[in-house]
């Protein structure tokens, strides 16, 4: 119940903010037409796009989700509500339905966009590929959460974006496969989840192949969206220095 | 099951340290239920620290804090205690009834509560307003009106009226006074003395310690004075060693 309340107001706060309601939504689909026009070439496109598919949502979410998160520890909003019968995982599953559902709408958009005007051949499973980009974006918002915990100001937590991102595209196998890198490297890569995110959003764009290796990538990237949940949720504590 | 002979609040050698200061050396009082009890003590004397510290969102070193029979802190307290910060603790990207009507579900009140709650600090022509658009006085009166969602039976109110005109001011007493005679316990903490007159019992804080806890009329009688700000500077005086 709280819950539902907390996801309820959250996507209030978005509806009162058309501006970030318009950003959120259009932004992954002009990028996807400008890639398209920058490539000029349907099956190189057909090989990037994808990944941009399953980036946007982590990285939308991320941002959005570390930004308002330390407002609510700055306005003290967090510290009232944590004198308030509502639990951590009300706070973080609020979050989660909430900006999962506005991740829904803007791979949704994308999509469309990308299927239509850009002619993406799919070859996978149109389900397949929306489960990927929502599990995406909630592995954004739960690991929003977590770094929010350690940014003291707005400036800081925007830094945390490109740390947490960029490590993630270079080691993820869209740049350099990820059996040519160096060893210590691949390890890395091993471990981080954008990786298994990237491979299972290609595997259901483009080969249809929707076996084990599908479903063992999206198994990892639901536990490390777990994992990251219940890290965010050691965030928050009811008793603060 | 609790003899209203039992405290609201009683605080024993409580202690909290923040960074390498410790903000409270021991703090020992009771608040007596169904009154208004003032916090009194200038700005950084650890008023907020000791509110923190009742609500139960305080890290403390030492000391025991019970609240209505229970230790602080405990989950049974969170819809018994309507508690204000300092800071207007309302999200400015939503309305003011639609901040009270996710407190409101979060506490589990009554669908009606919101409205009773703006009538009660008068902000219904603002109930549609943005929180960020509100000024700072009608800020601090919506964050008010979520902590008295509920009918909590304690009150716990960081300075909920700095930035008020006079005549809101005595409005919101006059609300304080009403709710306390319901059986509300509120605490109240400021550092405006002409407001300690209001309250049948007063606590005065100076860094970090208990300088006087007596009634307003026990005070002025104590320090041979006509008005509180020159109780608490009598006070401050005997405190000095010669």
């Amino acid at each position: 119940m709280i819950t539902l309340a907390t996801a309820r107001r959250i996507l209030a706060q978005l509806r009162n903010d058309h501006r970030t309601v318009a950003l959120m939504v259009l932004v992954p689909s002009l990028i996807m037409i400008l890639l398209y026009y920058v490539i000029d070439n349907g099956p190189v496109f057909a090989q990037w796009a994808p990944a941009l598919l399953s980036i946007f949502p982590f990285l939308v979410m991320f941002l959005v989700t570390s930004i308002a998160t330390l407002r609510e520890r700055t306005s003290g909003t967090l510290e009232r509500l944590m004198a308030s019968p509502l639990r951590q995982l009300d706070l973080l599953l609020g979050y989660g339905l909430a900006f999962g559902a506005a991740a829904v709408l803007q791979v949704a958009l994308a999509l469309t966009v990308s299927l239509t005007w850009l002619g993406l051949d799919l070859r996978g499973e149109l389900w397949a590929l929306v489960l990927v980009a929502l599990l995406n974006s909630l592995l954004g918002t739960a690991l929003g959460l977590f770094c929010s915990a350690f940014a003291r100001s707005e400036f800081q937590a925007v830094q945390f974006m490109p740390l947490v991102m960029v490590p993630q595209l270079l080691l993820g196998g869209i740049i350099v496969p990820r059996d040519q890198m160096a060893t210590v490297l691949e390890w890395i890569s091993n471990v981080l989840p954008m990786s298994y995110a990237l491979e299972a959003m290609k595997l259901a764009v483009m080969t249809g192949d929707l076996g084990s290796d599908f479903w063992r990538d999206i198994a990892v990237v639901a536990g490390s969206v777990l994992l990251a949940l219940v890290l965010g949720a050691a965030t928050l504590k009811r008793r603060t220095p | 099951m609790m003899s209203s002979a039992e405290p609201a609040i009683a605080v024993t050698g409580l202690r909290v340290v923040r960074g390498a200061r410790e903000v409270l050396h021991g703090l020992s009082f009771e608040v007596p239920k169904g009154q208004i009890t003032g916090l009194l003590g200038p700005s950084g004397c650890g008023k907020t620290t000791l509110i923190r510290s009742i609500v139960g969102v305080q890290v403390v070193a030492g000391g025991e804090v019970t609240v209505l029979g229970r230790p602080a802190g405990s989950a049974e307290l969170r819809r018994l205690i309507g508690y204000s910060t300092q800071n207007p603790a309302i999200y400015r990207d939503l309305s003011v009834v639609e901040n009270l009507r996710y407190f409101a579900a979060v506490l589990g009140a009554p669908k009606t509560d919101p409205a009773r709650v703006l009538r009660e600090v008068g902000l219904e022509g603002h109930a549609d307003q943005l929180g960020g658009t509100l000024s700072g006085g009608q800020l601090s009166r919506a964050s008010l009106a979520v902590s008295l969602l509920g009918s909590p039976q304690l009150l716990v109110l960081d300075e909920p009226t700095v930035g008020l005109d006079p005549v809101l001011r005595k409005e919101l007493w006059e609300l304080f006074g009403g709710l306390a005679e319901r059986g509300v316990t509120i605490l109240v903490s400021s550092h405006v003395m002409d407001e300690a007159a209001r309250c049948q019992r007063l606590i005065m804080l100076r860094d970090g310690d208990i300088l006087a806890d007596d009634s307003p009329e026990g005070l002025r009688a104590r320090t041979d004075t006509a008005d509180l700000e020159q109780a608490f500077l009598r006070l401050i005086e005997e405190r000095q060693p010669a």
